[in-house]
């Protein structure tokens, strides 16, 4: 194991580290732009540049081997220089919007720019003017404007996802961040995972659902488990004004790091959407009819949909299913009809018709299905009422579907 | 999962997936073995009846036909043994039976499994050779294994190779069932089944029965309940006559959804606690509206046993309840009205709940694999893995090392048995049934989220370019496919995943549910799991 010096602090590290990981091992700061823990180092940046004594110029930390007795000095004034030279470089060509951009707050080119004092360059030479947001898919906003051309989605897709979707094309300043042979994402082969907004410094790519929902300084995070499949990703949902807005990954989750799909990181929406249950639903046949016709003329409670069923069994055998049969010759309230009501109302019809079933019939004539996309707390109780309450064990979920 | 998704993805030289689309459903396993495979050199072997994307990535892709699991991988064994390459110490040391194997897999030998399959000896015989010299090696299924008339069997044949090659109980290896819910593993691990209690207690055992029954205080059934598949039945037959169902959607998800509606149309009550009006919801008695897992606290088991948070972050909508809230009001009142009598001297005998924290005291109470999965470590950071004995256990990533957990390892040796369902002179199409990136399962969530739907606005069907050339289908005309069952309609997505004679199908949009077409009398005789993997069709232009 190599010992090296960085900034007069002898440092120990392992064989083949890179200057920068030795620097982070011992808590010494280096600024990065286009270097990822997760990803392969390219060095392309050059904001991670130090000065090595007896080496020629200045190295790229993230690139650089450690080597026994090597001297390195993370801000020398030649580095510091170096890196606001590379930051004015970057803002000739990066539009001047923290004021809109969506990740004001949460961008590592805008924090170096803070760090290292960099004025806004004066600046009348060629700058890009992409169309904002250019692709159709339903996910990946890009702004090709505010892209670095760091290539970290670029990275993140081959190495972390696998897919090769992203990658540049042209040279010199005509160089551009490209799907497939430039065509829309989602010909290019792309899963819609996410993962290269994920790993973008800037606002380059961002999350389309989420534009103009809210910025980090705006939201609360809150760490959970996705509710699609059996995998366990933990993401953070963002809320603002009692709105799930985004999900973002985290590197610290235990099964998925920064990876997400496109259900956990896109899928949120169905929480909010206008046709959620808002109101417990009861067959107008349960119903007492006067107070039904009391309550509904009262508006306390609202005639829903009506659905019919075939047969409609009964303990007194065949009920009429016909429309003008009950409670009324109304055709707007039918034994049919759903009837949103109030919970004590939903709970003691159900409770009721329960207590009397088993009664009768016993706890074989009871079936409960559990549901796996509901908590162990849940399915616990559940479990208990099926068993301690109905005396049956006939429970049983979707494992087999 | 007996191995852990970290341990596969970072150790298993040889990953072996078979009846597992796992890039699609469960995607981010899938970018892993992706990554293990070209970052890292791992060896990828996919054998499905559909050439689906990880095939692309695959070192090999074996194209069995639908329903001759058992076939390849006996297929795959014979090879092994033939070459004396099974892990000897292994089976002397922590196997039984392997006698009974030897002597069925004997009879497979590659061209004999080869006819059966359709997947040409050559390939069985690299597919073993890949395996025994590249090890420790995972095996992966999902319901392409399970969801056959011999999906048990099948399930044990999985873990015949995996014995056989020294492949248990180590980093890297295993039997790894990926399980497609965020929950069914917690569902399962909470008896949410009708043979077990809560840690797979069986309640035909007079020890757990009498510990159930002590906590409980009430005296309880010990009799096996009913499987979904047998509920429908007996709703039908008119034995069963309250249904209460709770986020689930049998008018999609379950086979012959004709048989389905026919059933519940029967059943005298369902209760239904949801979060849309579903499918199944015109069936429906009671509906009550329920939180969705962004406004509920909880705990959730993914599929390598891992028990996680779910935390609240928005309020749910309107009036809709916590199903924690709705259960124990459900409960106090059918206490009130003596549906039940428990000792008051029984120390869970009541439901007093003010938090998920009281009810996970009881699961650890009562459930010795969640004996230590406490709210206070996982607050803390602790990210555990069942079964954790106690408060101290740091949790068990891989399952079986050094014993398994029954003693000694049972070889099972089971023979190929045609599927249940047969093709036809009037049906001559295989149907295999799945569900695709952009949606889940019944689809009563992502067809209500605004990009998926977007992505993915319609069913497809998958024809092959054979059959499409034989019809004159065009990608993206409207076909037929027609079963015993049923029919529907949706638009021809003319592709080489499938082969000559093989279509799939999704059940995530409703009038296109491929369910309309699956049989509900083809179930294996263990697990009751209804065949989805297999139903003969005639694929039509419309």
């Amino acid at each position: 194991m190599p010992t090296l010096t960085i900034n007069g602090q002898p440092v120990t590290a392992p064989e083949g580290a890179t200057i920068l990981e030795a620097a982070r091992a011992a808590h010494i700061h280096i600024p990065t732009l286009c270097h990822h823990p997760d990803l392969s180092n390219v060095g392309a940046c050059r904001m991670c540049v130090v000065s090595v004594e007896k080496a020629r110029g200045l190295q790229t930390a993230c690139t650089t081997p450690v080597f026994e007795g090597m001297t390195v000095h993370t801000d020398s004034a030649e580095a510091i220089a170096t890196r606001r030279f590379v930051l004015e470089m970057l803002l000739t060509d990066h539009p001047n919007e923290c004021m809109t951009c969506e990740v004001n707050g949460d961008c590592e080119l805008q924090d170096l720019v803070y760090d290292y004092g960099v004025e806004w360059p004066q600046h009348d030479g060629a700058r890009h003017s992409y169309a904002f947001d250019p692709d159709p898919n339903p996910f990946i906003a890009i702004d090709r404007n505010k892209c670095i051309l760091c290539g970290r989605c670029i990275r993140a897709c081959t190495e972390m996802q696998n897919r090769d979707v992203w990658s540049f094309a042209s040279r010199g300043f005509a160089t551009k961040l490209v799907a497939g042979a430039d065509q829309p994402l989602l010909d290019a082969g792309c899963e819609s995972c996410g993962q290269c907004v994920a790993y973008c410094p800037t606002g380059a790519l961002f999350d389309k659902m989420s534009l103009n929902k809210g910025r980090p300084s705006q939201v609360k995070k809150v760490r959970t488990t996705c509710s699609f499949c059996g995998v366990g990703c933990n993401f953070d949902l963002h809320v603002r004004n009692g709105k799930a807005i985004r999900v973002t990954s985290a590197r610290n989750a235990p099964v998925n790091g920064l990876a997400l799909c496109v259900k956990g990181r896109y899928g949120y929406d169905y929480i909010h959407n206008p046709e959620r249950l808002t109101r417990p639903l009861v067959r107008a046949k349960w119903l007492d009819p006067a107070r039904l016709a009391q309550q509904v003329a009262d508006g306390t409670w609202q005639v829903r949909e009506k659905a019919g069923r075939r047969s409609q069994q009964t303990e007194n055998g065949q009920r009429s299913t016909s429309d003008n049969a009950w409670p009324t010759d109304n055709p707007a309230l039918t034994i049919d009809h759903f009837i949103a009501v109030d919970w004590d109302t939903a709970l003691d019809v159900t409770a009721t018709k329960l207590a009397q079933e088993k009664k009768r019939h016993g706890g074989r004539s009871f079936a409960f299905l559990a549901s796996a996309k509901c908590s162990n707390e849940e399915n616990f109780l559940f479990a208990k009422l099926t068993r301690q309450l109905m005396t049956t064990n006939s429970i049983d979920h979707c494992a087999r579907l | 999962m007996t191995n852990s998704i970290r341990d596969i993805a970072e150790e298993s030289r040889c990953i072996f997936i078979i009846g597992s689309n796992t890039t699609e459903q469960h995607p981010v396993i899938g970018s892993k073995i992706r990554r293990a495979k070209r970052q890292r050199g791992a060896k990828l072997i996919v054998a499905d009846p559909r050439r689906i994307d990880i095939a692309e990535y695959a070192d090999l892709y074996l194209r069995h036909r639908p329903g001759t699991d058992i076939a390849l991988l006996n297929g795959i064994m014979h090879v092994i043994l033939r070459d004396g390459q099974q892990d000897a110490d292994f089976i002397a040391a922590r196997t039984e039976g392997f006698d009974e194997l030897a002597a069925t897999v004997a009879k497979y030998t590659p061209e004999v499994a080869s006819a059966i399959t359709g997947v040409p000896a050559a390939k069985i015989e690299a597919a073993a050779r890949m395996m025994a010299e590249h090890r420790p090696g995972a095996l992966l299924y999902a319901m392409g294994i399970t969801q056959h008339k011999m999906g048990v069997a099948n399930v044990m044949s999985c873990a015949n190779l995996q014995m056989l090659l020294g492949n248990m109980g180590v980093a890297g290896g295993g039997v790894n069932p990926l399980r497609g819910q965020n929950n069914v593993q917690g569902a399962c691990d909470m008896g949410g089944l009708p043979n077990v209690y809560s840690g797979y207690q069986p309640v035909t055992q007079a020890e757990a029965q009498a510990k159930f029954e002590a906590a409980w205080g009430v005296p309880l059934d010990n009799r096996v309940g009913l499987t979904v598949t047998e509920m429908l039945k007996g709703a039908e037959e008119g034995t069963v006559r309250c249904l209460y169902i709770v986020g689930e959607n049998p008018m999609t998800s379950d086979p012959d959804l004709r048989h389905v509606q026919y059933s519940l149309d029967k059943t005298e009550f369902i209760v239904l606690q949801e979060l849309f009006y579903s499918e199944t919801a015109p069936y429906a008695d009671v509906i009550f509206p329920a939180a969705s897992f962004a406004e509920k606290e909880g705990t959730v088991t993914n599929t390598e046993r891992r028990i996680q948070r779910v935390r609240k972050a928005v309020e749910a909508p309107g009036e809709a309840q916590l199903d924690t809230w709705i259960i124990t009001q459900l409960a106090r009142r059918l206490l009130a009205l003596g549906a039940a009598e428990p000792d008051t001297a029984a120390p869970f005998g009541g439901w007093n709940y003010n938090s998920p924290q009281d009810i996970m005291a009881e699961i650890n109470a009562l459930t010795p694999s969640y004996a230590g999965v406490t709210y206070r470590r996982i607050e803390a950071g602790a990210s555990l893995q069942w079964p954790v004995p106690n408060e101290s256990h740091p949790g068990t990533p891989i399952l079986h090392v050094g014993k398994f957990t029954r003693g000694l390892g049972r070889f099972a040796a089971v023979d190929h048995t045609p599927p249940g369902e047969r093709p036809d002179a009037d049906y001559p199409t295989v149907m295999t049934t799945g569900r695709v990136l952009y949606h889940w399962h019944g689809g009563e969530m992502t067809r209500r989220a605004s990009g998926l739907l977007a992505a993915y606005p319609e069913a497809l069907i998958e024809v092959s370019i054979e059959d499409a050339q034989r019809l004159a289908i065009e990608d993206g005309d409207m076909v037929r496919l027609v079963s015993r069952r049923g029919a529907v309609e949706a638009k021809a997505w003319v592709t080489e995943r499938v082969s000559r004679d093989l279509v799939f199908a999704t059940f995530h949009f409703p009038d296109q549910a491929a369910n309309w077409l699956t049989s509900a009398e083809h179930l294996d005789p263990v697990a009751k799991i209804p065949e989805f993997k297999v139903t003969a069709v005639r694929l039509e232009k419309v």
